[in-house]
Formats: structure tokens, C-alpha cells, sequence
């Protein structure tokens, strides 16, 4: 009970003293929803806090600025500040006018870097197009931050726990231990084991992994001032992901997995020619499947969060204050809503995609039986 | 639709991350734990095979001790119907023979007191035969105390002689 009440003391402090830091801050002069000027673009806001980003942007103009890494002739480094606050330009493109900036011999616009300071375009079928090659972008963004975050954590949490079981060897677990020793036996004994079969150990490091990986990814995620991290909700992340698990099921896949694949049986020959791409998209549209869920679903609780919180802006521009203050409250209980339902979620869509993972890792090594 | 385009340097950094944390972790964290959390299991599996052996092995023994109760029991009851038995025998055996005894007792008297009559029988007759002898010799004493009565006596005799 002291413990417990220490640690929760701890984290409202925490929370104080960072709530404190940023209202100190916070230039000002800056108002949310970038330039006043402009009317409020909802779509625009919600893509910029899903997609990835060169920065951690926290509130207004405060923002954590990230290295920029490009493998262009070699590998050219420097703070993505030099990009956000280059020389401004703008160019027209399909008759509407962006800005972007130059500096250090690239360009940026809309977070991708072009080579050269400055944009070129060129009519291709009616269409402008950016003429201007891209560097390879190898930069630490956001979601790689938040990814190393996940990671760093996940080692601390799990290495801890490790120790808790060398020091409580013989004794009842204590801690952090009792924290996660009910979701690593929820996935041997309810994942691995019922879907793989008596092979199960040699996939658990990968499914704990995966499982708890995709799990603190997902929580990330729903951090608030975190500049949006959403590396679960990105469909790079989760396509390596995906991968992984493809690799590894036929790699340990038996030749029955294969056998089934080439010729299923009970299927008469005439059919084969039928059949064979089927069970060959079969393969594929597996991990495909795996990558697309994972990534649909944590960014669509995403886009709703932030919908629901552009509404306030919306009707605040359409309606004045009032309009805004009124649904801020109908927002607000959504969000609250939805975020505990995005907690669910989180959970749920590691769940998921470890238990599909261990289902394909169980029919690539199912034995014969028929 | 940038939304649904993976981004080399995120595919890069994914990779590079999730197989460092794997690596790390499979090292550091889930082979200790599993083996563990594996280790503890079979520990307790252990101890609740042992006790449920224990448990059999106390039913077996209070069986025995049953068993063993009711055959010490039944040695007992047959001990005691032996003592019964060897008793009664012993009771009977003896009613018999003090009965042999006092049969035999009883002829022996019986045996005696005859002879014994017999003999005072015998005495009597002798005493009663000396005894009439005495008192015939004293009455042919008396009878004859006298030369008149002799003669008279003689003379009677030698009717009788006479006669016949």
C-alpha cells in the first residue's frame, strides 16, 4: 500500500512538473491551429500528427528537433531545425501554392526532403511533378524516437523483471514481476501453445517480443504531447513487422506446408491451375493482412481521437466561441471515451497479431495427418 | 496516399530496432524467465504430485491399520472361544473325575460296611454260640448239681430209649 501510494505521489509530481515546464514554455505569441490567417484545416492537422515527422512537436512552436540523416554521396547529417526554419520559398503546383523550405542544399516540403535548394516541376499528363530526386531519408524522425523509446523501455522493464526472478528464485515473484508474469504466460498458454503445438519454445522470444514491442508501441501512441509518435500506426513499421513474422514462417516451414501449397489435397489436377496462384497469394496475403490490421486499426484510433478534437475548432470557426465551447464538452467525453477504448485497443491489436503470428508459425509446421 | 507508402528510413530503423530489442531480450529477459516461470511450475507440480502420493500412502496405511485392527480382533475372539472351551473342558474333565472318585469312594464304603457286617454277623454267631454253650453247661450244671435230679434225668432218657 505505501509503495503504492509513493509511486502514484511520484507520478503526479511527474505530470505537475511537466505540465509546469511546458505552460512556461509555450511562447505566447503562438495560438493552436498554426497560422491564424489560415482557416483551420482538420484533414491537414490529423494527417501531420499521423504521419511521421522530422520533429517532436509538443504544443505551438515548441517542438524537439530531430538529426536529419540523408545517404546522398555519403552520409550528410544535421539538425532538422536547419529545415524547419530554412529560407522559405513557395512553388505553384497544380495551380495552388506550397511553401517549403531550403537549407544545407535540400529542400523540404510537407516532411520530405528533395535534393537541391530549389524546386523544379514539370508537366507529366496534366499533372505537376516534382522534378527535384530524393536523398535517402535514413533520419531519426519521430516514430524512430518513439521507437527507440519502446525499445529502451521494453529492455529496462523485461531485464528487471529477469532479475526479479533470479533474486526471488524459490519465492513468490514480487513487483514488477507480477505486472508482467501474467501476459508472458498469457502468450505461451494461450498463444503459443494452443496454436503452435509442443514446438512452441523455440517462437516464443520472437512472440513475447512482437507482443510486447507492438503492445508499448501502442501505448506510446497514445501519450498526448508526444508530437503524435504513432510508430505502431505507420505502415513501414508494421510491413517490417509483418515481414518478420513471413520470414519466419517459411523459413521453419515443413514440407507438408509447402506440399499443401503446391498441390492441396483432395483437389483434382484440373483444378491446380486454379488453385496454385490462390494458395501462392495465399502466402503472401497473410503477412499482408497482419500488416494492414495492425496498421488500420492504431491509426484510425489516431484520426479519430483527433477528429474529435478538430470538432471543437470546426464549430469554434463556424459557430464562434460558444459553438466551440459547447461541443468541446461532447468532444471531450468522446475523447475520454475513446481513449480508454484505444487502451483496449492497444492491447488488443498486440494480442492479435502475435496470436495470427503463432497461428501461421503453427500451420507452416503442423504435421501431417491426413 | 503517402499514408500506405513505408518510408525507407522508418523500414530501416524498424528492422534495426526490433531485432537489437529481440536479440537483447531473448538473452537478457525470456530465457531466464521462461525457464523460470518453468522451473516453478514443474516445482509445484512436484509438490502437489508428492502430496497426492502422500495422501495415497496414508489411505494404504489406515487401510493396513484397519486390517490389522480386524485381524487382532478376530485373533482375539478366538482366543478367547479357546479359553472358553479349555475352561469348560477343564471344568467338565474335573466333574468327572470327582464323580469317578466319589463313586469309587462310595463302593469302597459300601464294600466295608458289608464286610464289616459280616464279620460282626460271624462275631455274633460265634458269641452267640459260646454263649449258648455257657448257658447250657450252666443249666446241665444246675440240672445236674444233684445225684436226684441226675437220676431223674437218666431215667427220662431211658424212656425215650425205651420207646423206641
Amino acid at each position: 500500500m505505501n509503495g503504492k501510494s509513493t509511486i502514484f505521489k511520484q507520478l503526479a509530481k511527474a505530470a505537475f512538473a511537466i505540465a509546469a515546464a511546458t505552460a512556461l514554455l509555450i511562447p505566447t505569441t503562438t495560438k493552436a491551429g498554426g497560422n491564424s490567417d489560415e482557416p483551420f484545416d482538420a484533414g491537414a492537422m490529423i494527417m501531420h500528427h499521423v504521419l511521421d515527422a522530422h520533429e517532436i512537436h509538443i504544443v505551438g512552436d515548441f517542438g524537439i528537433y530531430l538529426p536529419v540523416i540523408l545517404l546522398d554521396d555519403g552520409i550528410v547529417v544535421f539538425s532538422s531545425n536547419d529545415l524547419y526554419h530554412g529560407v522559405e520559398k513557395t512553388i505553384t503546383i497544380d495551380g495552388k501554392e506550397e511553401n517549403y523550405f531550403s537549407a544545407n542544399g535540400y529542400s523540404f516540403m510537407h516532411e520530405h526532403v528533395y535534393k537541391g535548394e530549389t524546386l523544379t516541376t514539370e508537366m507529366v499528363e496534366g499533372e505537376s511533378h516534382i522534378t527535384n530526386g530524393h536523398p535517402l531519408d535514413f533520419s531519426i524522425t519521430k516514430n524512430v524516437v518513439g521507437m527507440l523509446l519502446g525499445g529502451l523501455l521494453l529492455i529496462l522493464i523485461m531485464t528487471q523483471v529477469a532479475k526479479g526472478y533470479k533474486k526471488n528464485e524459490g519465492k513468490a515473484p514480487n513487483g514488477i514481476q507480477n505486472l508482467i508474469e501474467p501476459f508472458v504466460l498469457f502468450v505461451r498458454d494461450e498463444v503459443a501453445k494452443p496454436s503452435i503445438g509442443h514446438k512452441y519454445a523455440y517462437y516464443m522470444p520472437y512472440l513475447l517480443t512482437v507482443f510486447f514491442f507492438i503492445w508499448i508501441g501502442n501505448l506510446i501512441g497514445l501519450i498526448p504531447f508526444l508530437g503524435g509518435i504513432n510508430f505502431t500506426g505507420n505502415i513501414a513499421v508494421t510491413l517490417v513487422l509483418a515481414t518478420f513474422t513471413f520470414i519466419i514462417t517459411s523459413y521453419r516451414a515443413n514440407s507438408g506446408y509447402w506440399k499443401h501449397i503446391v498441390s492441396p489435397p483432395g483437389v483434382p489436377a484440373a483444378l491446380l491451375p486454379i488453385m496454385l496462384p490462390i494458395e501462392i497469394i495465399g502466402v503472401f496475403s497473410k503477412p499482408i493482412v497482419l500488416m494492414l490490421r495492425l496498421f488500420a486499426n492504431i491509426t484510425a484510433g489516431h484520426i479519430i481521437l483527433l477528429a474529435f478534437t478538430s470538432l471543437i475548432f470546426i464549430f469554434a470557426e463556424t459557430y464562434g466561441a460558444a459553438g466551440g465551447l459547447g461541443v468541446s464538452v461532447v468532444s471531450v467525453a468522446f475523447s475520454i471515451f475513446m481513449t480508454f477504448l484505444e487502451l483496449l485497443v492497444a492491447f488488443l491489436q498486440a494480442y492479435v497479431f502475435t496470436l495470427l503470428s503463432a497461428l501461421y508459425f503453427g500451420m507452416a509446421t503442423e504435421e501431417a495427418h491426413h | 496516399m503517402e499514408i500506405v507508402t513505408p518510408s525507407l528510413g522508418l523500414v530501416f530503423w524498424t528492422t534495426l530496432t526490433f531485432l537489437l530489442v529481440l536479440v537483447i531480450l531473448r538473452k537478457a529477459a525470456w530465457k531466464p524467465i521462461l525457464a523460470s516461470l518453468k522451473e516453478r511450475e514443474e516445482k509445484i507440480q512436484d509438490a502437489l504430485d508428492s502430496a497426492e502420493k502422500a495422501k495415497e500412502e496414508m489411505a494404504k496405511l489406515q487401510a493396513s491399520n484397519e486390517e490389522l485392527l480386524k485381524e487382532a480382533r478376530s485373533e482375539r475372539d478366538a482366543m478367547l472361544r479357546d479359553a472358553r472351551d479349555m475352561r469348560d473342558k477343564i471344568v467338565n474333565e474335573a466333574k468327572d473325575k470327582a464323580q469317578e472318585e466319589a463313586d469309587k469312594l462310595l463302593a469302597n464304603a459300601k464294600e466295608n460296611i458289608r464286610n464289616d457286617k459280616n464279620a460282626a454277623i460271624a462275631e455274633l454267631k460265634n458269641q452267640v454260640g459260646v454263649l449258648a454253650i455257657e448257658i447250657a453247661e450252666k443249666v446241665l450244671k444246675e440240672q445236674l448239681s444233684n445225684d436226684d435230679k441226675q437220676k431223674a434225668l437218666v431215667d427220662r432218657l431211658m424212656d425215650d430209649v425205651s420207646l423206641n
